[in-house]
């Protein structure tokens, strides 16, 4: 019992951050329907301002995390600006072979700049977890998970509640429409690129400490982002919190009662049996078709 | 402007001719490691150690006349790059000898390329007992098989009174090798084996792994993975409240790294190890660690990186002093030579027997392995 406990909390605390990774990207996949590839790598850019302005700026651990917060966003602004601005309109493929190619770009950029060895991030909490009877928990992580639910909270409240967010929805919904009722189009689709960037450097920036930063190790993030994505239903915020969880559970009681050998196996027979029997995703709305 | 064009083929030809020539005037050996990626960290480590001793080599004036040079490249963790390093290192930039490739499944992949271009290779981390049992005569390791780490370990598990033991391995070659040997091994000593967990190579989160390991009925959990994934184990296990000891195995855990980061967690940890940078005295040739070791730490390296670097440094001294008797830098004369040779290394002779089915043996050396213990953030050497 003690054991199932230990992996529910384990799940609580992994679910947080597959969350904010999966809203980052139902964003920019599910709403703009670019296939975003450089995810990943905002992911391991936020990781790795956090090695900066902690390890060798020697700054404030949470004075470092809206640091990379803000730098997400202005690289993600920077990506849509130069990128896919001048290939709007162009189709799918087109987006999605200059989307892999700044991927590996900026990949490759990592490496060269800080190497391939990993580096770690000294945090302000305390070594002892906090021991609740048979479970225990580090702090790190806690604060990790109250600070995930927090950026999903404000997310939730600025698609849904502002009119930035209704502008948003009315873009993507329809362009044009949206353009003809004084929508500045061009400012929504940065802007939505900027903010789901910012929230993959967020996860990035609040994960690197909690395990190792290296050039990669945005690969598997993104791969779990995008898995969760199409668990949600594409465009789907509250899918994509859901869908998070549903990972981290999987991925838990997976290795922990099934084999750990097959992990990360695990949450990709859910997407396949998704695909499968539900290809909308599990809390897709229903939508009217033609 | 078309005479400055014409020129610039000129140059290009020429610079190609000149620094053609200055290769013939140097030796090759072709270094195949993992910089990047799950095992960036140690293969970087045997590459500067590597380095150190191809420097003291040409300081003495080099081997058979001509200065040696390294030509490193980067397998990126992955068996399949692996491959492909070794056939470029051969055909492309005709290396007569090789060293790596680090991991166990790394140079698994790479040994048919060996047969296939009749090149050897010095062995200098992987612990798998396929890589010297399958008949591949390119092969010449200088690290211990994990049998021999079993059998070495086997002395002083009854001072241990282990009684059940659990395994959290890298799912590997490596990893499940390691768990093979040290379970037959222990069921002998009447000791009764529990969990055997696995990890990917990438993988960063184990919690899900140590909490079933926390709700079992042994006292001991033998870890086997490299140092990256070892430092989240530990930091993951004092998270938990894991309290059984951990027992860690390969050779490539750099135990002040682990101080470093795992903190008063790395505390009662075993490890066994292949070196001994510690204490210089005890080690089998004090004279070259302690040389080994300044110079490591002249050159700005951390400390931690020496139990993995000197795999580096004894490696290559192996392949220079197999050119050095060969007379000539050719694949099969180094073949040939390697098992003649008869150097100290930093843990041990090197002197090659044959191990694998007759008739195309592979060479294995007889390193030493070390057991340590980790006590107020200190290292303390046990006897095994």
């Amino acid at each position: 019992m003690s054991e199932f406990l230990q992996h529910l909390i384990n799940m609580l605390v992994l679910g947080g951050t597959y969350a904010l990774l999966g809203i980052g990207l139902t964003l920019i996949f599910g709403i703009m329907n670019v296939v975003n590839f450089t995810h990943g790598v905002l992911y391991t850019f936020g990781a790795y301002i956090m090695f900066i302005v902690v390890q060798q700026l020697g700054l404030n651990f949470f004075l470092a995390l809206p640091v990379a917060v803000l730098a997400g966003w202005l690289l993600g602004a920077a990506i849509e600006l130069t990128l896919l601005r001048p290939l709007r309109g162009s189709d799918i493929d087109t987006t999605m072979l200059v989307m892999i190619g700044a991927w590996i770009a900026m990949q490759s950029g990592t490496l060269w700049i800080w190497g391939g060895v990993a580096k770690s991030v000294t945090t302000p909490f305390p070594e002892a977890p906090l021991v609740l009877g048979p479970v225990s928990v580090s702090w790190l992580r806690l604060f990790v998970l109250a600070a995930a639910a927090m950026l999903i909270l404000v997310t939730y409240l600025l698609i849904n509640k502002t009119s930035l967010g209704r502008a948003m929805r009315a873009t993507f919904q329809d362009h044009d429409t949206a353009s003809l009722m004084g929508v500045n189009v061009d400012m929504i689709y940065t802007s939505t690129f900027a903010i789901g960037s910012s929230l993959a450097a967020a996860a990035g920036a609040l994960l690197g400490p909690v395990y190792v930063i290296f050039p990669q190790m945005g690969d598997l993030a993104a791969v779990k982002a995008f898995a969760i994505v199409i668990l949600g239903g594409l465009g789907n915020i509250t899918g994509a919190v859901i869908g998070g969880f549903i990972l981290a559970l999987a991925e838990e009681l997976g290795a922990g009662y099934v084999s750990s050998g097959y992990r990360d196996a695990m949450g990709f027979l859910i997407i396949i049996a998704v695909l499968i029997f539900k290809p909308t995703g599990l809390f897709a709305r229903a939508e009217r078709v033609g | 402007m078309t005479r400055t064009l014409g020129l610039v083929p000129a140059i290009v030809l020429a610079t190609a001719l000149f620094g053609g020539a200055a290769g013939a005037q140097t030796i090759k050996i072709g270094v195949n490691e993992p910089l990047t990626g799950a095992f960036a960290a140690s293969g970087t480590y045997v590459v500067n150690g590597a380095r150190i001793a191809a420097d003291e080599i040409n300081a003495k004036g080099g081997i058979l006349g001509k200065k040696i040079e390294l030509v490193i490249e980067d397998n990126k963790s992955n068996p399949t790059e692996a491959a492909a390093v070794a056939e470029k290192l051969i055909t492309s930039d005709k290396v007569p000898v090789l060293m790596g490739a680090w991991g166990s499944s790394l140079t698994l992949a790479v040994m048919p390329k060996l047969m296939e271009y009749e090149t050897p290779m010095v062995v200098e981390t992987s612990s798998s007992g396929k890589i010297t049992t399958t008949g591949n005569p390119f092969i010449f390791r200088i690290s211990p098989p994990s049998a021999v780490e079993a059998a070495a370990f086997k002395g002083i598990v009854d001072k241990l009174a282990l009684k059940k033991v659990d395994f959290l391995v890298i799912n590997n070659d490596w990893g499940r090798g390691t768990a093979e040997d040290f379970s037959k091994m222990m069921k002998d000593k009447g000791i009764t084996i529990g969990l055997v967990e696995t990890m990917d190579q990438g993988a960063q989160d184990m919690s899900a792994q140590l909490s079933k390991i926390k709700s079992s009925d042994s006292e001991t959990v033998i870890v086997t993975t490299a140092v990256d994934q070892l430092t989240l184990i530990f930091k993951q296990a004092a998270a938990l409240g894991l309290k059984k000891r951990i027992i860690t195995t390969g050779g490539s855990q750099n135990p002040d790294q682990i101080i470093a980061q795992a903190g008063a967690a790395a505390n009662g940890t075993m490890h066994l190890t292949t070196f001994l940078p510690w204490f210089p005295d005890k080690t089998p040739n004090p004279e070259a660690t302690n040389y080994f070791i300044t110079e490591w730490k002249k050159r700005g390296f951390e400390f931690a990186g020496c139990t993995e670097s000197f795999r580096g440094y004894d490696g290559i001294r192996t392949a220079a002093a197999a050119i050095e008797k060969a007379g000539k830098a050719e694949p099969a004369a180094i073949k040939a030579a390697l098992w003649n040779i008869n150097i100290k290394g930093l843990n041990g002779d090197i002197v090659f027997r044959k191990s694998g089915p007759e008739g195309k043996e592979s060479g294995q050396s007889q390193p030493n392995v070390y057991l340590i213990e980790i006590n107020d953030g200190k290292v303390e050497m046990k006897t095994i």
